[in-house]
């Protein structure tokens, strides 16, 4: 006789209750870097700021009049955390509105001045926009070229401890049936098409989601392949290399409404 | 070690290369490297001391040579992707299509290669229902049976390889993660194995401990994402979620170690960034009671017989085939073949820890597969608690040794989860001239094409299941 189900009872539930809840290793979760908080004040012209957008291999350090990180192109290597930590740090928690972007720019910290009332703007519409969907989200996911890790996380949102069912979000193989499109992968040349045909076979409103450095800007591979937004629309960006499941849950409940998408400061 | 040598002609080349092949050497990869202008062709061989590289160069304005495919079946892709990165002809290829370079998609005709009534192709991917890397077969089927397959990976094609000529060595390592995302660990030891041979540079023994430790988990994770998408075809929802549960487990308790949940960022050329700030003793508490957990699901799973009747006869993968092709990893142990990196050319802590490459399965089926799996999963739990004691007092841990290659080239080495990870690294003027990675997954995946035999559609979730490979590795 099967014992599956005593089995299934064994260490009760492992569930995570975010959102309701906070969780522990949502918010211990180390997110890409940004600058310092004080930093402002910095002097820039004291600085080599050659010196220090050197230290990136993605080029997400940025010098200009001001220090900036694009969180859209760290990859978490830390090698700036570790060769100027009076500069640069992690950013703490995989949730919240700060751990997903709901404009490209939105990914730059600090922020340029005017991107909180763009980013405003860009929130109210997608939330009109995905009104509808309510309580019941269908997520078609497509790998646009991606190194494999990103499909990893997604497939734990399946799972017993992130278990995406109990939100009303459901994986789907037809894109006839889905309300929101995962994206990974720095966006290859093959899977253009494929993933056109499928983004047009999504009945509005719609949702796209780049999920990780790659789908976003390439990462390391920045220097032929860019990301996916060249070939969809994406609503909402979700750094990391790879985003932690939290992170995706996270810019799920943004996408479909049901997190505010703050503005990043 | 590893040893270079050149042949004059490529007819030369392949006669040196079937003469060490017949004699029980291991072909382990070919490549094309522009080079001084020209082409050369580049063989590696996995013997008893080492990867050896053999090569030699073409003629200048060639534009063909002889194909080694008729002669070393494991080749069959190799060549293909010679031909989509060089134009090159090699003669004689039985099947020379487009393999990583994206050729004419969406010609509405899908290629077809057993006539017979009834027979047509179904086309699967590259967008595939659930959560998968993007890639495509086609599959030929009179209705049930699958009399022939055919697997399109340029879909993925992200140009890895050309990436790294011109990064710093720092940087090939982040890449070198990137490569083959599931097994971030295995790829950047396998490069920095290789970077290290070049600067010849010592690592730190505690630094190797950790890179074992690591790798292991790696090794933890990977098998129970095998057995759980095994169980998850069978349609087992409580095996599908206990070992589910699992690999969140061993995700968290890497990304404890060192903030990533897949090990990136440990190993850095000359050994480790930095160690964990958790003491070894309460790491290998967390580790004992995981592999309660682990191994008592893992037993009562293979003690339900609604399942192992799935995997039964599965896939099988004959023994001669496996040992003919130089099967790697799980795949080939499963076929009796076992080439185990960690055992036959040990690096980091592996001489001192000894392990042993699991022998005892044989069958060369899905079941097997996930048998050999399971022993690894034991093995590897056994090596990170060996590991873990063997650590010295933290005030004197060193994490890593000055590494800065500044010219030669090396081939190193590393044992995936899927099976040996190559990295064939040319550095000059401190800055990678050229790296070739070959993931054990390119290697193995174009097995499937000849594991169907007797085995239907509704066979295949296993049997893709049961290989454990990942695309992003294979089409690079």
């Amino acid at each position: 006789m099967s014992i599956w189900p005593l089995r299934g009872l064994r260490d009760g539930i492992v569930t995570t209750r975010w959102p309701k809840r906070a969780d522990d290793y949502a918010d211990s979760w180390r997110g890409p870097v940004t600058v310092t908080s004080g930093v402002a004040a910095w002097d820039a012209a004291a600085t080599d700021g050659a010196a220090l957008e050197s230290l990136c291999p993605t080029g997400a350090i940025e010098v200009i009049d001001l220090l900036r990180v694009d969180q859209g192109r760290c990859i978490l290597c830390g090698r700036c955390v570790a060769a100027r930590p009076d500069l640069f740090t992690w950013s703490a928690g995989a949730t919240g509105p700060a751990a997903a972007a709901v404009a490209r720019p939105a990914l730059v910290v600090p922020g340029e001045p005017g991107t909180d009332e763009t980013v405003a703007a860009v929130r109210a519409a997608l939330a009109a926009r995905t009104a509808a969907l309510r309580r019941s989200v269908h997520v078609r996911h497509v790998d646009a070229g991606s190194d494999g890790s990103e499909e990893w996380e997604i497939q734990a949102l399946l799972g017993p401890v992130y278990d995406v069912h109990r939100l009303g979000v459901f994986f789907t193989a037809s894109p006839r049936h889905a309300d929101v499109l995962l994206v990974t992968g720095a966006g290859t040349v093959g899977m253009t098409e494929p993933l056109r045909v499928t983004y047009d076979g999504m009945p509005d409103p719609k949702v796209v989601i780049a999920v990780g450095v790659d789908a976003i800007s390439g990462g390391l591979l920045a220097d032929r392949l860019t990301g996916v937004a060249g070939d969809v629309p994406v609503d909402v960006w979700v750094p990391g290399s790879p985003p932690s499941p939290f992170s995706i849950l996270n810019a799920l409940l943004i996408a479909t409404g049901r997190l505010a998408a703050g503005e990043r400061s | 070690m590893t040893i270079t040598s050149t042949e004059p002609t490529v007819a030369a080349l392949w006669e040196t290369l079937n003469d060490r092949v017949e004699r029980g050497t291991r072909f382990a990869g070919l490549f094309a490297a522009e080079r001084d202008g020209g082409i050369t062709l580049v063989a590696h061989v996995a013997g008893p001391d080492g990867i050896d590289t053999l090569e030699a160069p073409l003629p200048p304005g060639a534009t063909s040579y002889p194909a080694l495919t008729p002669t070393i079946g494991a080749a069959f892709w190799y060549e293909r992707v010679i031909h989509d990165q060089t134009g090159l002809i090699p003669e004689g290829h039985p099947r020379l299509a487009p393999l990583i370079a994206p050729g004419g998609r969406h010609d509405q005709t899908l290629p077809r290669h057993v006539a017979g009534y009834g027979v047509f192709t179904i086309p699967h991917g590259p967008v595939r229902s659930g959560v998968f890397e993007s890639m495509e077969y086609l599959v030929e089927t009179p209705g049930e049976a699958i009399p022939h397959l055919n697997m399109r990976i340029f879909y993925k094609h992200r140009g890895v390889a050309a990436r790294f000529t011109g990064l710093s060595v720092g940087d090939g390592t982040l890449l070198a993660e990137r490569t083959e995302g599931i097994a971030s660990v295995a790829h950047a030891l396998a490069y920095c194995h290789a970077v290290e041979e070049i600067a010849g540079c010592q690592v730190p023994a505690e630094a190797a401990l950790l890179r074992v430790v690591h790798a292991e988990l790696e090794r933890i994770a990977n098998h129970l994402d095998v057995a759980m998408r095994l169980a998850d075809a069978a349609g087992l929802a409580v095996a599908t979620a206990r070992l589910a549960l699992h690999k969140e487990r061993v995700m968290r308790l890497v990304s404890q170690l060192c903030g990533s949940r897949f090990g990136r960022g440990v190993v850095v050329p000359g050994g480790v960034s930095r160690f964990p700030a958790a003491p070894p003793a309460q790491i290998l508490a967390t580790i004992g009671r995981l592999q309660q957990e682990v191994s008592a699901d893992a037993g009562q799973l293979m003690g339900t017989s609604s399942f192992l009747d799935r995997l039964r006869g599965t896939g099988p993968l004959p023994g001669e085939r496996a040992r003919e092709h130089g099967a790697l990893g799980p795949i080939g142990k499963a076929s009796g073949y076992a080439d185990d990196a960690r055992a036959a050319r040990p690096y980091d802590a592996y001489p001192r820890l000894r392990p042993q490459p699991v022998t005892e399965v044989s069958g060369g089926d899905a079941m097997a597969r996930l048998q050999v799996r399971v022993e690894e999963i034991t093995v590897a739990f056994r090596l990170i608690g060996l590991a873990l004691e063997d650590f010295p007092e933290r005030s004197r841990l060193t994490p890593r040794a000055p590494c800065d290659p500044v010219q030669g080239r090396a081939t190193g080495w590393a044992e995936a989860p899927q099976g040996e990870v190559l990295y064939d690294v040319a550095i000059d003027g401190g800055r990678i001239a050229l790296c070739q990675p070959r993931s054990a997954s390119f290697h193995n995946l174009v097995l499937m094409h000849e594991v169907f035999a007797g085995d239907i559609l509704t066979d295949f979730p296993f049997i893709e299941a049961s290989f454990g490979l990942s695309v992003a590795g294979a089409a690079l």
